[in-house]
């Protein structure tokens, strides 16, 4: 996968996958430090010590469809070639945390990519989900959570032809504002 | 760039909404985008927005959804169309630019696209 925002959607559709009703989607860029974090938290059903011991194994599904599971493996591999790590914590019945590290300067590290459409990839496929997404470089952060947009909303779901390109643009400001600070992040906050 | 996204936009987003009177072509359609690992890989991103796109332009009313890996993995990205009465059609290896053409002959004028068809389960 050529874009971070990809193995972060392949992880968001395991999160969903595992009945998650809430994900809270984490974007770190620490510039000084030189790391670029990544952190996915689920309240999905969540895996026992046994199945999380093999979840970066590639040949371990607990799908019946197939025989590999490659999604966090390759999540991993990307990780770790940029001088970093993935790691995956499980409760059964709490959820799910998955942590990527990279060194942000890494020459092998993807670009993030397009998070628009990954947000929106989830957000808009009709599946009862909220998310809080943060994405914070240098400690200044975009975030918005769609527990608060629903509310405002009162019904009107986050596909409404309405209600789309204003999503698809407050995310699009937000991504650019995380990129290039200006004076303050769009909001749906008083 | 004057900065339009706040929650006055969304107030007022909301009130339009509930107002607005729309005639829409009401389907009763659900399209559902392979995302596994290997839809993601294969583009299915891009894909599940054209179709996003395709469906606001025209005004027409579906539920999108997406799912897992279903084991056809060199078939994606893979797009599956079920409409009431009518037989389940999954298009195979779907990619942005055919979507405009499936969403005018399948969904507007009821016809399969036979050339992408990949599977049919009849109801």
């Amino acid at each position: 996968m050529n874009e971070l925002s990809l193995h972060i959607l392949d992880a968001m559709e395991n999160s969903l996958e595992a009945g998650a009703t809430r994900i809270e989607l984490t974007i770190e860029e620490d510039l000084a430090a030189d790391r670029l974090t990544i952190t996915i938290v689920d309240n999905g059903r969540g895996m026992d010590e046994e199945t999380v011991a093999k979840v970066l194994d590639p040949f371990f599904t607990t799908r019946q469809t197939r025989h590999v599971g490659l999604g966090l493996p390759l999540f991993a591999a990307a990780a770790e070639r940029c001088n970093g790590t993935l790691t995956v914590e499980s409760q059964p019945g709490q959820g799910t945390r998955a942590r990527a590290t990279f060194q942000h300067s890494h020459i092998d590290r993807a670009p993030l990519g397009n998070m628009k459409s990954t947000l929106l990839g989830v957000l808009l496929a009709q599946r009862a989900v909220d998310l809080h997404y943060v994405h914070r470089v240098e400690g200044r952060g975009f975030e918005f959570d769609t527990a608060e947009i629903r509310k405002e909303l009162g019904g009107i779901p986050l596909s409404h032809p309405k209600v789309r390109p204003w999503l698809a643009e407050f995310i699009a400001e937000g991504e650019q504002w995380a990129q290039q600070p200006g004076e303050s992040p769009p909001t749906v906050r008083e | 760039m004057p900065r339009l996204k706040t929650i006055e936009d969304l107030r007022r987003i909301r009130e339009e909404a509930q107002k607005e009177i729309r005639v829409r072509l009401e389907t009763g359609t659900t399209i559902t985008v392979g995302m596994g690992t290997c839809g993601i890989a294969a583009g299915a991103r891009e894909t599940m927005h054209a179709i996003l796109e395709e469906l606001a332009k025209r005004e027409i009313e579906a539920h999108v959804t997406t799912t897992g890996c279903i084991g056809m993995c060199s078939k994606e990205p893979l797009v599956d169309i079920e409409q009431a009465g009518k037989p389940r059609i999954t298009y195979g290896n779907v990619h942005p630019d055919m979507v405009p053409r499936i969403i005018e002959e399948h969904l507007v004028k009821g016809n399969v696209v036979e050339e992408w068809v990949f599977g049919r389960i009849a109801r």
